[in-house]
């Protein structure tokens, strides 16, 4: 059967993307950013997943005004990087997981999240850079990747408390695939950022840190916390953060099983705009 | 009846929601089409020819081609899209949300390299902040005299 092993989180921020594709990464305003994922390019290795369902959102990249889905699964079986007014990132094609994402369609749709399927799309960095992030530089990503694209660009963005429970029922439906499969989730986005208005630059370190506490010992609760809070606390891109709550609503400990292990957790400011968190979670 | 909208009182932010959405449909999908090369150079040779080609407010058309990307937000711009404008004019991220605050470039990055922005006094409007509407512009150029 397939299972979920761990759990990865970690900020998108492009301007990550954009150091390592310009060779940046050696700087120093750049070194102490990267230096936060040395455990896990190495862990991840060790790991070698079959396949990560990796949890983002589109920065009016695939998705324009033209069409707003709130839980978008990519069910194709590729995802071309995309040109976001830069030029594409020279990065690896994307290759997906088909079967294991009709499965997924069709148990966490039977659960009642009325997902929309996308079978053809450009994936921009939101994805790519966290896959960057853990794997670097290769010339061929080393496993499948399934996108899950949330909205939290348009208002009302999804609750926490419904990212939570859809990251359940994607825990239940990955493991009800028959193939042995070593299946990653991993939430993206945040941490504290705003990227508008006067109060642009608006960071919280304390309330990151909250939030990180929270996220690994009461997930549950965490999960209830309104989105003006994200507002008013972390920036209004800061919103992006409940999309972690789908990865850690995917972990073993809120179906009843073991508590998971904290194999890395890392805090940085800044990145461009933005408050960098990282956290790896590993199911006992 | 009126929908609760808790965020209209967070100071210097407009939250797009759907109806911003719905006032900014056009600006937007105008936006979006600078994520193609050949648009870009044709919106590059004559905005405002270009611009006159979209569905868009006056006002709209107005605020892109003064760059103020605040005035963009008010009339329904959402940053993401209004990035598009940055990338064809050559800018970082970082150059386009320091432009919102009236900081230069230099003063904003040395705000975000010493922590980024307090959330203190920015909480809600009515505090004493450096986001509050009675601070702006933020910087050298709010230190003028020009109150």
């Amino acid at each position: 059967m397939a299972r979920i092993t761990a759990s990865v989180y970690t900020s998108h921020v492009p301007a990550i993307g954009a150091a390592l594709d310009l060779g940046k990464s050696g700087e120093d305003y750049w070194k102490p950013v990267f230096a936060g994922y040395d455990f896990g390019k190495e862990w991840i290795k060790e790991q070698k997943p079959d396949v990560i369902f990796l949890v983002y959102n589109d920065h009016a990249t695939a998705f324009s005004l033209d069409l707003i889905p709130t839980f978008a699964l990519g069910t194709g079986a590729s995802f071309t990087p995309a040109d976001e007014g830069w030029g594409p990132r020279p990065v690896p094609m994307v290759h997906g997981h088909p079967e294991l994402a009709a499965h997924i369609a069709q148990s966490v749709i039977q659960d009642d999240f009325d997902l929309t399927l996308v079978n053809k799309m450009e994936v921009d960095h939101g994805l790519t850079v966290p896959l960057s992030l853990m794997f670097g530089q290769p010339e061929a990503w080393p496993c499948k990747v399934i996108p899950f694209a949330v909205n939290v660009v348009q208002y009302p963005v999804p609750s926490g408390r419904r990212c939570f429970q859809i990251g359940q029922a994607i825990r239940k439906a990955v493991e009800s695939f028959d193939e042995d499969l070593n299946v990653q989730i991993w939430g993206t986005g945040g941490m504290s950022h705003q990227l508008q208005g006067p109060r642009a630059g608006l960071i919280n370190r304390e309330w990151d840190n909250r939030f990180l506490d929270r996220l690994i010992a009461d997930p549950a609760d965490l999960s209830t916390m309104p989105h003006i809070d994200y507002v008013r606390e972390a920036g209004s891109e800061g919103i992006e953060l409940v999309m972690w709550l789908i990865a850690r609503g995917a972990m073993a400990d809120v179906a009843g099983g073991a508590q998971p292990t904290v194999k890395q957790r890392f805090y940085h400011v800044p990145a461009s705009n933005t408050a960098v968190g990282h956290l790896i979670l590993e199911n006992n | 009846m009126a929908l609760e909208k808790p965020y209209k009182d967070v100071p210097g932010t407009i939250i797009f929601d759907a109806e911003q959405s719905r006032k900014g449909y056009w600006l937007n999908q105008f936006c979006m089409s600078l994520m193609k090369a050949e648009n870009r150079a044709r919106f590059k040779a004559d905005e405002r020819a270009y611009l006159d080609e979209w569905a868009m407010s006056e006002e709209q058309k107005q605020a892109v081609l003064a760059r103020d990307l605040n005035w963009c937000m008010r009339t329904g711009g959402n940053i993401y899209f209004l990035a598009k404008i940055g990338a064809t004019d050559g800018k970082s991220f970082q150059q386009m949300a320091g432009s919102m605050t009236g900081m230069t470039e230099e003063e904003y990055r040395d705000m975000m390299i010493a922590g980024g922005r307090s959330a203190e006094g920015n909480r809600y409007l009515g505090e004493d902040g450096d986001a509050q509407p009675q601070h702006q512009p933020q910087g050298k150029a709010g230190q003028k005299g020009n109150k």
